[in-house]
């Protein structure tokens, strides 16, 4: 194997955290006593409890050690597609934890927050300017939770309207957050196949769209990394019958600057500031789902909303129509702040060319290996190429395979066996973070691994040998569960 | 724009390695009418040195410099973060990665997970602890949904002594569902009525909160038989756990689901988010259980790893049937609080507990002496009830406006509760800061 990025180091073995405590340690300064005790009622009190006693140094190298075992953004390159693992700016983060934002408490009088209002009814308009939109909602803590807003805005919309509608049309290639937060909204979902070129074709709308169906859940470019061509077409097909277009947004790394969805006939669509704003990942959060809508769906926008009167700033709950509350506050402030440092950063001009950068390096990858990958759907993408394992099937290679031959290689894997329309996909999202440098080491790794899996496929099934442990047992963990220790 | 690493060179390239002149070609299946073709209207592009500046002057316009003197709890604490919590929580290997889907790459996430899971189990004393949810507020929907799915029952009864907010939240969530939502009333002590519950027949879940909104101790074991005398589940909130560091936990009283909101285990307050929503339960009931879960498992080489189990509950394979829709969590709110209590401890939390109880009994004994009253007679935690004396609502208003906020009026979330303020106390307090809050209101 030639030198890749991929190498073995020296890290180290980490019991976990309750197999090295001993009693009578402790890790954190306790504040000093200046009261005395106060009586208690006894029946109420604990005996104790079952937590390990550490020292500092004990939990500082703890977490250091295990923060080796593990792949980030900083590390490496994340073509994770679907997730925009693009890079996440440092600024945005010491900006983010100032004591006046970090130490803020939600419930303060509007006139002791006047910073943080500003900042959120700010975001709020250069969102709305983004998608075209009118009206945003920042309370739903992620993408997931924005679909269920939105969907709750649909229901709610209908409702008034005098029927809620039992049906809502999922393509096929649809995020499964999609059909799982409208069924939380008991809308049956409707699934309809893309065509030939990877996209809904508007006669096939026409034909499930009626008058109980409360409208269609859209992601637009959609998880094929292709734009959904028809998508004007298929919201006037959708608006003769009454319903709403909905466009899941986690997607909108490829359009920024270039399409507004709320041009092009989309009248609700979340975005995901954990992608396409560079707000960090965390390991699965937090992220931040804000919801935008046209004019005719903001009386129902949840509450309170931040409203400006006179230059001050203020929570304003009088909004009869409102679906309610999704957050107990106002969803993930602190990811907005990272939000809009990133906004005020990049501007109008640079978030136009990120995602024309976006663009250009998921159609180098595509071109570079097409030859090699089989690519189910030749057509120009945006953001990211969907790949499958066809090409390998007689050397027993799979995608699993190769993803985890990937990582011996230093590169963390794509998205794998998503979207579900391909078999054995590999789906492959740069994100414009990435140097052509370190895209073309990424496309040698794919094409020496190519050439692994004819020549040597037990390369491949006994990959990963670089990481820590190598492949895990998940049928063990499933079978018998053991979740705590 | 350093951000953007591709040198003209490199793009011209790569365009002729795609075959296409211009990257506008590149977006050729958009048909033209769906292009923007104005600038978008939006302030920048900054430097780092201006967007410095500007974030700075926006914070120092909130009320929370350390001049200000801030007693309002409500669901978010004010608890002092040992600074290497907050230092190891910016390691970017846990920063900037994501959900553990490839798990040989992930175990520093993974087994902090499991970890974190194990400590919140035993702190509540439950089976099974998930990765994480939102906030406290989604976290009881969420467990409301899985008392449904347990039960197949459509009734809820809910304890207004809930946390209101949390409250409103579940309406919202429950409100395109058949199912329907009774309220529990408040007793003259400050804790939820069951007299009626026996009245109550066929609900699927009981739920309150203890801590309670008044910060009052609900007694749980009590509850809990009540609930299941019914064929209800119980459903125990939470808005301040640092209470279990002292206060028997739900789970050893009975509690089938418990769940809450984490943030004061380390977590800043942010203006409300982001926080870490709580899920816990009984092993038998896993399987209904919304969220993702690391499990225990061996390698190729039998040696111990970890990896996300349990995934055909979620919506990635089961799509509209799948326990929930959730997938982004708060993960590393989730690292933050296992941090924070590996490096509080076992017997460090009952000692920081304690010093939170003494030091809110020391203002609740200096504002009784001064003349207010204490209407609700439960033990509490961090946070009571006072009836300020008449009058109070302009002085409320010029502390505010010289930054010391005492507590919040409840009157606007509890009508009934008029000149009736909820005031909380946490370590960051000292006997002065108190002394002094007591002369400011009474005087």
């Amino acid at each position: 194997m030639k030198p890749t990025m991929g190498t073995s180091g020296l890290i180290f073995n980490e019991p976990l955290l309750w197999e090295k405590g001993k009693k009578g340690r402790c890790g954190a300064s306790l504040p000093r006593r200046d009261v005395n005790e106060a009586p208690i009622a006894r029946k109420y009190l604990n005996d104790g409890l079952d937590l390990p006693d550490l020292s500092e140094i004990d939990v500082v190298r703890h977490y250091t050690r295990l923060s080796g075992w593990n792949f980030g953004v900083d590390t490496g390159m994340y073509p994770l597609g679907s997730c925009t693992m693009k890079y996440n700016p440092k600024i945005n983060e010491a900006v983010a934890a100032l004591p006046g934002f970090s130490n803020a408490h939600p419930l303060l009088p509007s006139g002791l927050s006047q910073g943080i209002l500003r900042m959120m009814h700010e975001l709020e308009r250069h969102l709305a300017e983004i998608t075209g939109m009118s009206a945003v909602t920042l309370q739903p803590a992620a993408g997931a939770h924005g679909e269920l807003t939105g969907m709750l805005l649909m229901h709610a919309y209908h409702t008034s309207k005098g029927n809620p509608r039992s049906k809502i049309i999922v393509p096929d290639t649809a995020h499964g957050t999609n059909p799982a937060s409208a069924a939380l909204c008991k809308y049956q979902p409707v699934p309809v196949t893309s065509n030939s070129d990877g996209i809904l074709d508007p006669s096939a709308i026409a034909d499930i769209m009626d008058e109980e169906t409360a409208g269609i859940m859209v992601t637009n470019p959609n998880t094929l990394g292709l734009f959904e061509t028809h998508i004007q077409e298929i919201a006037s097909i959708v608006h003769k019958k009454g319903g709403i277009v909905y466009c899941d947004g986690a997607n909108m790394n490829a359009v920024m600057g270039i399409v507004r969805m709320g041009d092009i006939g989309v009248d609700l669509m979340h975005l995901n500031l954990h992608k396409t704003f560079s707000t960090p990942h965390g390991g699965g959060g937090p992220g931040s789902g804000p919801v935008a809508v046209q004019n005719f769906l903001e009386p129902f926008l949840p509450v309170p909303r931040v409203i400006k009167k006179d230059g001050i700033y203020s929570l304003s709950d009088d909004c009869p129509q409102s679906i309610g509350k999704i957050h107990a506050f106002y969803g993930n402030v602190g990811v907005m702040l990272k939000a809009y440092a990133y906004i005020l950063t990049m501007g109008g001009p640079y978030l136009k060319k990120a995602s024309q950068l976006a663009v250009l390096n998921a159609n180098y990858v595509k071109e570079s290996l097409k030859d090699i990958y089989d690519l189910p759907y030749d057509r120009p993408c945006m953001h990211e190429c969907v790949f499958s394992d066809r090409n390998f099937v007689d050397n027993k290679v799979t995608t699993l395979d190769i993803a985890k031959r990937l990582i011996d290689y230093g590169f963390h894997p794509p998205t794998v066996y998503f979207p579900l329309v391909v078999h054995g996909a590999i789906m492959i999202e740069p994100t414009e973070t990435e140097s052509r440098d370190d895209i073309d080491q990424f496309i040698a790794a794919m094409k020496s691994i190519a050439e692994e899996a004819q020549a040597d496929p037990a390369i491949l099934h006994n990959a990963p040998q670089v990481t820590k442990v190598r492949r895990l047992d998940e049928t063990l963990a499933a079978r018998k569960p053991c979740l705590t220790g | 724009m350093r951000y953007l690493p591709h040198t003209d060179a490199d793009i011209g390239e790569m365009l002729s390695t795609i075959g296409v002149d211009t990257i506008d070609d590149l977006f050729q299946t958009i048909p033209p009418e769906c292009l923007f073709s104005a600038d978008l209207s939006l302030p920048g592009p900054v430097t780092e040195w201006e967007l410095k500046d500007l974030m700075t002057e926006l914070s120092q316009s909130d009320a929370a410099s350390p001049g200000t003197s801030v007693y309002i709890g409500a669901g978010s604490y004010d608890h002092f973060i040992p600074a290497s919590a907050s230092y190891l929580l910016s390691r970017s290997e846990f920063v900037t990665s994501y959900t553990p889907y490839q798990p040989e790459l992930s175990q520093g996430t993974l087994q902090a997970i499991y970890e974190y899971q194990t400590l919140i189990a035993r702190l509540l004393g439950m089976d099974v602890s998930n990765a994480s949810l939102y906030d406290g507020a989604s976290a009881l929907a969420e467990a409301l949904l899985m008392a449904v799915r347990i039960t197949k029952k459509k009734t809820l009864l809910l304890s207004s002594t809930i946390h209101p907010l949390y409250r409103r939240v579940v309406e919202t969530y429950l409100a395109p569902t058949d199912c329907t939502i009774e309220m529990l009333s408040l007793t003259h002590t400050g804790e939820t009525d069951i007299t009626s519950l026996s009245e109550k027949a066929d609900c699927a879940a009981v739920a309150v909160q203890s801590p309670n909104f008044f910060g009052c101790i609900e007694d749980m074991a009590s509850l809990a038989d009540a609930a299941h005398g019914n064929g209800a589940l119980l459903v125990a909130s939470f808005s301040e756990p640092l209470c279990f560091g002292l206060y028997k936990n739900p789970g050893s009283m009975g509690a089938d689901i418990v769940c809450g909101e984490a943030q004061s285990l380390g977590i800043p307050r942010s203006f409300g988010g982001p926080g870490l929503g709580i899920l816990t339960c009984r092993a038998k009931d896993v399987r209904h259980m919304p969220g993702r879960l690391v499990g225990k498992t061996v390698d190729r080489e039998g040696r111990r790893g970890f990896v996300l189990t349990l995934a055909t509950r979620e919506q990635h394979i089961r799509r509209e049937k799948a326990t929930s829709n959730i997938c982004t969590n708060n993960s590393l709110c989730a690292l933050a609080s296992s941090i924070y209590l590996a490096s509080l401890g076992g017997t460090g939390l009952t000692e920081l507990a304690r010093l939170n109880y003494d030091k809110t009994e020391y203002l609740k004994m200096k504002l009784k002496k001064a003349g207010c009253a204490i209407p609700f007679s439960a033990p509490t935690f961090n946070e009571f009830v006072v009836i300020m004396p008449d009058g109070f609502r302009e002085k409320y208003s010029d502390l505010a406006a010289r930054g010391v906020v005492a507590g919040i009026p409840l009157e606007r979330l509890h009508p009934a509760l008029d000149n009736h303020y909820l005031v909380c106390v946490t370590e960051t307090k000292t006997k002065e800061d108190l002394d002094k809050l007591v002369t400011e209101v009474t005087t």
